[in-house]
């Protein structure tokens, strides 16, 4: 184009023509490099184009200015604004490498987003004590009840009319097969329902509200059952060993599930839509880390519940899970704050 | 550009570099953004299919070998673990990449940015794509296992469909198209086009210009100017023909028989006439304005 330019000799007549020909081969030169780092990725560049890039992204964000000023050439102004929408996404939308981002995780953001939830959870470890201890009287002063809490296909025989034997024998039968693929499942069955109760809390939290207190319920159900037969601590043992990492974790979500609601409903002096955001971004790293803790629950559920069958043991593993996560959340501030970025 | 920018219903956004420049940026619409929904969910089928098949292979492959029980279990973790994986993973492994984009977003051109400019953290692309549990999820897996026990009954079908009604067309009914995940998010999905730089229509005629009376040139304004530089750059032989027809009659100019020629040099000769006005303060917006 230029030679041609050239060839017709005359002074350019529009602002455009003056400015492609000055900045034409540098646009050219950006839009190379950005279309390269987005094919591939930011080393995929040579020294050479990666000193040129910051110079060459603010020349062309100054053509656009100079462009949307002085030309009335639209093709040319579209142009230079995808260009440099391209150009800012690669320059400013560089993610942090997976490694650093999961560091930055596990030694600053998610506990710092637990803590920042530490009311919700308190009021969710509540709620869930509350209803079992609620469903548990219920049940003791009349068993009908058992039946109205926990869903059929859940009991597995082991409701208010079971035999001591019966129940005993479920609480240390020793499975040798499918060890996995049971944590396995536990591990994803019970991470779907974390998401649930942080994306139900939308609905001004009354959904994870409900989940919470049925969880609560259920629990309350099953001690109430077993501990009608004199098996209390033996039941406490059963469910402590992976029940401390569950229940915090399934408390975690609905706090972050909780906290989405009521920023909606109760924005305070921000705005809605600024409280909502701020309050989605901590409940969601909370909820993200849950994951993990269920990850671990299913493990000890799925396989130290099964090999380890002495209840002092397994109330031990439970407890130190419990002191575990509580020491990593609650008193981790301290070296956080220095390493921070 | 500017009232299109002013418009309400438009789609363009303020969106100012730190450089202070104001890139406008057009979020995506209601049909690219459903289009790439279906194409990462079809994707998430195959994907999920395709996981199935070879695993179920390798079982046939170890059962043979007489691995037992120990060898489906592993297959069936790895079932689990994979279907979880695709299930809560798709969308939020992909937008947290450096091209914050899902590959159906990728290919109806669409990426997931930060609505107030700051990089895009992990923590929103979770929140945004966690809360596709209640937006699509939810109520397909609740009328699903309603169907599967045959106790779905219409009432359930018709709250399963309100409900997912609302959350679908969420972003029909704001003006920035934001899903109920893009606005606990704090996220907006714009559109990022590539453009080739095209021609220049000025610079590049090698002969002699038509002139133009001053009479004529004060017909039209910028929004002319830029309707006709489509017409050219279209190059549609109808179009041009009426529209050099209608500039012909309106200045009262002959007809030549070359209609791209007259309307380029028109083109040319107006553009540096309301440019000269630019360089002055005056912007002839269209033809119903006059300076």
């Amino acid at each position: 184009m230029n030679a041609r330019l050239a060839a017709a000799g005359d002074a350019p007549l529009v602002n455009a023509t003056r400015f492609r020909q000055a900045h034409e081969g540098d646009w050219e030169r950006l839009e190379h490099i950005v279309t390269r780092m987005e094919k591939r990725s930011i080393r995929s560049l040579s020294d050479e184009d990666l000193l040129a890039l910051p110079a060459l992204y603010r020349t062309t964000l100054s053509s656009l200015s100079v462009a949307r000023d002085t030309s009335l050439d639209r093709a040319l102004v579209t142009y230079l604004e995808r260009l440099c929408t391209r150009a800012y996404f690669q320059i400013y939308g560089v993610q942090t490498p997976a490694w650093r981002q999961l560091t930055g995780f596990f030694a600053r953001d998610w506990p710092e987003a637990v803590r920042a939830l530490w009311r919700e959870t308190l009021f969710c470890v509540v709620l869930t004590f509350g209803a079992a201890l609620l469903s548990y009287l219920l049940i003791r002063s009349d068993p009908s009840w058992y039946y109205s809490v926990v869903p059929e296909g859940l009991t597995q025989g082991r409701d208010p009319s079971a035999s001591a034997t019966f129940l005993r024998s479920t609480l240390y039968s020793k499975e040798k097969d499918w060890l996995a693929v049971f944590a396995t499942f536990l591990f994803t069955h019970n991470s779907q329902i974390a998401i649930f109760a942080f994306a139900l809390g939308f609905a001004f939290a009354v959904p994870t509200v409900l989940l919470i207190l049925y969880n609560g319920l259920m629990l309350g159900a099953f001690y109430a059952v077993f501990a009608a037969k004199g098996l209390g601590p033996n039941v406490i043992g059963w469910l402590m060993i992976h029940g401390t990492t569950e229940i915090f974790a399934i408390c975690i979500s609905g706090a972050a599930g909780m906290r989405v609601g009521l920023a909606i409903a109760f924005p305070g002096r921000a705005a809605r839509m600024d409280s909502a955001v701020e309050a989605g971004r901590t409940a969601a790293l909370a909820m993200a880390g849950t994951v993990l803790m269920l990850a671990v629950a299913g493990l000890l559920e799925g396989i130290g519940r099964q090999t380890i069958t002495n209840d002092a043991m397994r109330m031990l593993i439970g407890t130190a899970m419990l002191a575990g996560w509580l020491a990593y959340f609650y008193a981790w501030p301290a070296r956080s704050r220095v390493s921070g970025d | 550009m500017a009232t299109r920018a002013l418009n309400i219903r438009s789609l363009r956004r303020t969106f100012i570099t730190p450089e202070g420049v104001d890139l406008r940026l057009e979020l995506g619409s209601g049909g690219s953004r459903a289009g790439a929904f279906l194409i990462d969910i079809l994707l998430i089928v195959i994907a999920l299919a395709v996981m199935s098949i070879g695993l179920f292979y390798v079982f046939s492959a170890t059962a043979k070998a007489g691995a037992g029980e120990g060898g489906a279990g592993g297959i069936a973790v790895l079932w689990l673990i994979g279907s979880f994986i695709l299930r809560n993973g798709w969308f939020s492994l992909f937008e947290m990449g450096s091209r914050g984009a899902t590959p159906g977003k990728r290919l109806m051109g669409l990426r997931v940015v930060a609505r107030d400019g700051a990089r895009l953290t992990g923590a929103a692309v979770i929140a945004r794509n966690a809360m596709r549990e209640i937006e699509v999820f939810l109520p397909l897996s609740f009328l699903g296992a309603q169907t599967a026990e045959g106790t779905a009954d219409t009432f359930l079908v018709i709250f399963a469909l309100v409900w997912s009604g609302i959350f679908l067309f969420f972003p029909l009914l704001n003006r920035d198209r934001l899903r109920v995940g893009d606005l606990v998010a704090g996220t907006w999905v714009v559109r990022t086009e590539k453009a080739g730089l095209s021609a220049d229509l000025v610079g590049s005629a090698m002969r002699p210009r038509r002139a133009f009376s001053p009479a004529a040139l004060k017909l039209y304004g910028v929004y002319e100017l830029q309707t006709l530089e489509d017409v050219l750059r279209n190059e549609n032989p109808e179009a041009i023909a009426t529209v050099a027809r209608t500039i012909r009659a309106k200045a009262g100019l002959p007809d030549d028989g070359d209609d791209y020629g007259f309307l380029s040099d028109y083109y040319a000769a107006l553009c540096a006439h309301l440019e000269s006005g630019l360089m002055v303060g005056r912007r002839r917006e269209n033809k119903f304005t006059d300076h």
